[in-house]
């Protein structure tokens, strides 16, 4: 059996158990739990003016009733803001529950903890809310104007506002070398909303021992040590007295990496007050109007080129629609402005940004986090500078593409995680080629007149993106062999359906030297480990993985130092095959990773037979050195943490080949190809898993999903009746090709996938769709009504 | 999402079902497959006091098929009637119209007569049931009665089902000529943005004899257009579609929601006549 399993489509180890309902998700466990609901707000905006509960108090079954009023300091504040920026000016975030003013349809007012949830949410129906209804801003355009506040304190609106400028290499600014270049074009871009929307919503189980003072939440988080950080401050409590695990999590995609969500400080609190157990498991219309949303933006764009569609200069403005808070900082707005160079060498490049205050659902990064709108920005400008210049689209993306020759390539920017945007690997050029090779890109013409003579319309349209990945700053790894020879690997971040348990388990198995049925991987686990950052941004791999390899080389070196003493052997001679450390060229001088195990941890008392070899008359070790020598530690276990100097960068090109129906309108696509390059790849088979995943939720943020808010603030589509969110039967079978070009960043030459299918998908279709149809595509997602609109020369 | 008290209410019996729903009145709500009331309960949108479940009614699971048509029970599931085959070979409109009812597993649970009561003018078996001429038997502690499709649907999401009346049955007649079911939804099994179900006639020139359309989701009920006079008794191939189109986008009456404009709605029925004429003049 081999043990190399870096690189092997490993199957997935975690599936077993969850497809056949073994899963542990969070609304699985404390059955006996009380249960907790929430009277959210039915407005866009308006003030409380009273809370009446008169009718509620009568019901059987009621525990407590909470509105902001009853919450104690630490508890009563606004929900931290997690990532502070010097340009975030006018950072707002909400109460717990709303003090005051509601800013969005679903804010929480009043929590009631009762005996089950059918209970808590008639009690729920029964309590009054009286308000005074204020003007809801609602719509990017009508925010800027500035008319109505969201917030009192925040003029225009404006929460953030971002100017980033990289001069060409002469020193020209973006607008001078616009106005210098050759040609120019300006236009206008939508993306309209969409959200994570995980199968899962989110949760969150709470228990507090009265006796050990303690207090332990399950939570459905993409990172259980910050909510751990977060609420020991919260509800003032030693951090050692506080456990956070994340069981199964039902997916995430972003939303659950915010915390701590009102519900996630408040049920743990409740828990403490009433000493007893409660439970909140978010429904699907709570998730609609109580998490968080992504995606819109509206972009102007300049743009100046010469004859071979050279980028001179670019300039972007982007007004971001933040929704009602900035819980989560301006991270999406800012990776929108950085990733949007993508693949390119751009001459001079201008990027600002408006964060826009509306009375909607807050906006927060969701899988892709801001280079969707990116990529459709630049992408659009390419296929708009093939056409104004009657050249091929990826030719206009050659002559502007970063050569291998030029890496590390710096974009002269500062990234998201705070550090410079350098590129540290990649073969665009390469990528393009595979691409075209993949889609038949010169052979289009001829299948778009042979699908014409049949009275079929087709198109084709491509789209390239960069993606920083394993963002920092750091994530660890410990490692243990117990003297069973089981190899017990944890990680503080989280898994939400990613396939850690396989991907980890390969990583230490190809490490050590065991087969991979003797590891197991604990992930987001405060008990197991409790230095963490968390789940998000393509990170897991890079950031996890690399610390669980640099832990596993620990283990390994004690190891062989322990069996070379046993073995009276040179480290150096001594190799780990199958679980066994043997003598290079002399397997039979051997000896098992479960007796070395039970080697380095010397014993007072044996426990089983093995156990007798390290206790004190059975040692024949020196007497002229204590048993655990100096330096050394009891036991076979290593620690190890991966901090990177910055981001790597994955990149990938994505092309489709679209037929849209002359007489209905509807969109089809026939082709979908996808050439991605994430480094060295652990399992290629998850790799592809990721990529199809993201391409899925990619073609729903292009055809089918968006945030229907009327002008009152109301979500009109708060349901999956109406939010269309792709079935298998509209994903397209995806073709893959894979590059690897190594991160040197890293010791495993890794790079993050897991959003790697989604950035390009609405650029990429809309290029398709604007090749079938010869009208402008510059507004997603497209419906095959506004299709039609568009072909009535209406507009949308 | 969970529903507010009701009292639930279990009878093995079309009586006992009825008298129950007569004691009940106005504050009973039948439960057969629950593929709507149920989404409907646990959102609150509706509250009905008492439930009442036929699923243990004897009786009401029988498909009866004959030379005039189907008559389908109040427990028969869409899944079983899209897996008879006499009743396909009856009335084949069924099977067509029922590949496009959400998802087999919905399909699974979902019955014929419960789709045919909740009303919705959006999907495809009241349309059926209309554009056939068929019926509904409506059963009371005061008996039965018959009421004809064209009585039948008075509304969106409103029948002629009056409190204390249970849907035992409905009959889909037969048709001697060809049936086409076409629509176009946004996602595979989703209601339908517009559709069009067809029944044409054609005569041993293959000219034109009887053609009659029901459109989906461009009115409160189920829209039916007899065209046989605007086809003008030619053979399809030469049939003006512009006045045939022209004859049912008169009597549509589209609205826009989120996922289509009324406009979309009103061209795309007109597509979809066309298309499904002439499939369902291709036999």
């Amino acid at each position: 059996m081999t043990t190399k399993l870096f690189g092997e489509p490993v199957r997935r180890r975690e599936d077993a158990r969850l497809i056949s309902g073994q899963g542990r998700y969070l609304d699985d466990l404390g059955q006996h739990a009380l249960a907790a609901a929430f009277v959210r707000s039915p407005h866009a905006h308006a003030r409380i003016t009273g809370i009446d509960v008169d009718a509620a108090l009568e019901v059987d079954g009621l525990v407590a009733i909470y509105t902001w009023e009853d919450l104690p300091e630490g508890v009563c504040e606004p929900l931290p803001l997690l990532i502070p920026h010097p340009a975030l000016t006018h950072g707002r975030t909400a109460y717990p529950l709303a003090r005051e003013v509601v800013r969005h349809v679903g804010e929480p007012i009043v929590m009631v903890v009762a005996r089950d949830r059918y209970l808590a949410e008639d009690i729920c129906s029964l309590i009054e809310v009286s308000y005074e209804f204020l003007k809801p801003v609602i719509g990017l355009e009508e925010a800027v104007s500035g008319a109505h506040l969201v917030h009192e304190d925040v003029p225009g609106n404006v929460g953030a506002h971002l100017v980033q400028e990289v001069p060409s290499a002469d020193g020209r600014s973006a607008a001078e070398a616009i106005a210098a270049a050759p040609h120019t074009l300006s236009f206008r871009l939508d993306i309209e909303r969409s959200a994570s929307m995980p199968l899962e919503g989110k949760g969150v189980y709470a228990r507090w021992d009265a006796d050990d003072q303690s207090l332990r939440i399950y939570s459905s988080t993409q990172t259980s040590t910050s909510v751990r950080m977060a609420l020991a401050a919260k509800l003032g409590l030693p951090l050692p007295k506080v456990e956070v695990i994340a069981p199964d999590v039902g997916g995430g995609f972003g939303v659950k990496i915010v915390h701590p969500w009102p519900e996630e400080v408040l049920v743990p609190w409740a828990a403490r007050v009433l000493g007893q157990e409660i439970k909140w498991t978010e429904d699907r219309r709570e998730h609609f109007i109580g998490s968080a949303h992504e995606r819109a933006q509206v972009q102007h764009v300049q743009v100046g080129f010469d004859e071979a569609g050279r980028v001179l200069g670019l300039s972007v403005e982007i007004l971001h629609d933040h929704g009602a808070y900035t819980h989560y900082g301006i991270i999406v707005p800012i990776i929108t402005s950085t990733q949007l160079l993508g693949p390119y060498r751009i001459g001079a490049y201008r990027v600002e940004f408006s964060s826009i205050y509306t009375n909607t659902v807050q906006v927060t990064p969701y899988r892709g986090a801001g280079r969707p709108q990116a990529a459709f920005c630049m992408e659009r400008t390419m296929d708009k500078i093939a056409q104004h210049l009657g050249l091929d689209r990826t030719e206009v993306r050659a002559a502007n593409f970063i050569q291998p020759d030029q890496f590390p390539y710096d974009q002269g920017m500062i990234f998201q995680d705070g550090r410079p945007l350098i590129y540290d690997s990649g073969d665009y050029p390469e990528s393009l080629r595979k691409l075209k090779d993949l889609i038949g890109w010169d052979d289009f013409p001829a299948l778009r007149e042979s699908a014409r003579a049949d009275g079929r319309r087709l198109g084709i349209g491509l789209g390239c993106y960069v993606e920083g990945t394993g963002v920092g700053p750091y994530e660890g790894g410990h490692i243990q062999i117990t003297s069973d020879g089981r190899v017990h690997v944890s990680t503080g971040l989280t898994s939400q359906g990613q396939g850690h348990e396989t991907v980890f388990a390969q990583i230490a198995a190809t490490e050590l030297g065991v087969p991979i049925d003797r590891v197991s991987v604990v992930t987001g686990d405060t008990r197991r480990f409790g230095y963490a950052v968390g789940t998000f941004a393509s990170r897991a791999a890079v950031m996890s993985g690399n610390a669980i390899a640099l832990a596993c080389r620990k283990v390994r070196e004690k190891a062989l130092r322990v069996a070379a003493d046993a073995l009276e052997a040179d480290p150096r001679d001594l190799e780990i095959t199958d679980g066994v450390v043997h003598v290079v060229g002399a397997p039979a001088a051997s000896i098992p990773l479960a007796t070395v195990a039970v080697l380095s941890n010397p014993l007072r008392y044996a426990f089983d037979e093995e156990a007798k070899r390290a206790t004190q008359f059975a040692s024949t070790g020196g007497m002229d050195r204590p048993p655990v020598s100096e330096g050394e530690e009891p036991g076979l276990e290593g620690k190890d943490y991966y901090s990177p100097i910055r981001s790597t960068f994955a990149s990938g090109m994505h092309a489709a080949i679209v037929e849209t129906d002359p007489d209905t309108a509807e969109i089809r696509i026939l082709r979908y190809a996808v050439v991605h390059d994430c480094g060295k790849m652990i399992n290629p088979m998850l790799v592809e898993g990721q990529i199809h995943g993201g391409v899925a939720q990619g073609v729903g943020g292009a055809l089918y999903e968006k945030m229907v808010y009327d002008d009152h603030g109301q979500l009109l589509n708060a349901s999956f009746m109406d939010f269309l969110m792709p079935y298998a039967t509209e994903i397209p079978h995806i073709e893959t090709d894979h590059l690897e070009t190594p991160s040197p960043l890293n010791p495993l030459g890794i790079k993050g996938a897991g959003e790697a299918g989604v950035i390009p998908v609405s650029a990429v279709i809309a290029a398709a769709i604007e090749d079938a149809e010869g009208l402008p595509i510059d507004r997603m997602p497209i419906s095959p009504s506004d299709l039609h609109a568009l072909r009535q020369g209406r507009g949308r | 999402m969970k529903p507010p008290p009701f009292d639930y209410h279990a009878p093995t019996s079309v009586r006992e079902a009825v008298e129950v729903l007569a004691e009940v009145g106005a504050h009973g709500k039948v439960l057969a497959g629950g593929q709507s009331l149920i989404p409907l309960l646990n959102m609150r949108i509706a509250a009905p006091a008492h439930l009442v479940d036929i699923n243990r009614v004897a009786g009401l699971g029988e498909i009866r098929t004959d030379a005039t048509g189907v008559r389908v029970g109040a427990l028969v599931r869409h899944a079983a009637v899209e897996r008879s085959a006499a009743a396909s070979l009856a009335q084949p409109l069924l099977r067509q119209a029922l590949k496009l009812v959400a998802h087999p597993v919905i399909r699974n649970r979902g019955t014929i007569v419960g789709s045919l009561v909740h009303a919705d003018p959006a999907a495809e078996l009241p349309a059926v049931l209309a554009l056939l001429g068929g019926s509904v038997r409506l059963a009371s502690t005061t008996g039965e009665r018959e009421v004809a499709a064209a009585d039948f649907f008075t509304g969106p999401m409103e029948s002629a089902t009056r409190p204390g009346e249970l849907a035992v049955s409905a009959f889909f007649p037969a048709w001697d000529g060809g049936t086409k079911f076409l629509e176009v939804a946004r996602r595979h099994g989703d209601y339908a943005m517009a559709g069009v179900a067809a029944a044409v006639r054609l005569d041993e020139d293959l000219r034109v004899t009887a053609a009659k359309v029901a459109c989906v989701s461009v009115g409160p009920a189920p829209v039916v257009v007899d065209v046989t006079a605007a086809c003008g008794g030619r053979p399809v191939a030469s049939v003006e579609w512009g006045s045939v189109v022209a004859a049912v986008q008169d009597r549509i009456e589209p609205e826009a929601d989120i996922h289509a404009t009324a406009d979309y709605r009103r061209h795309l029925t007109g597509v979809l006549v066309e298309r499904a004429i002439k499939a369902a003049a291709d036999v």
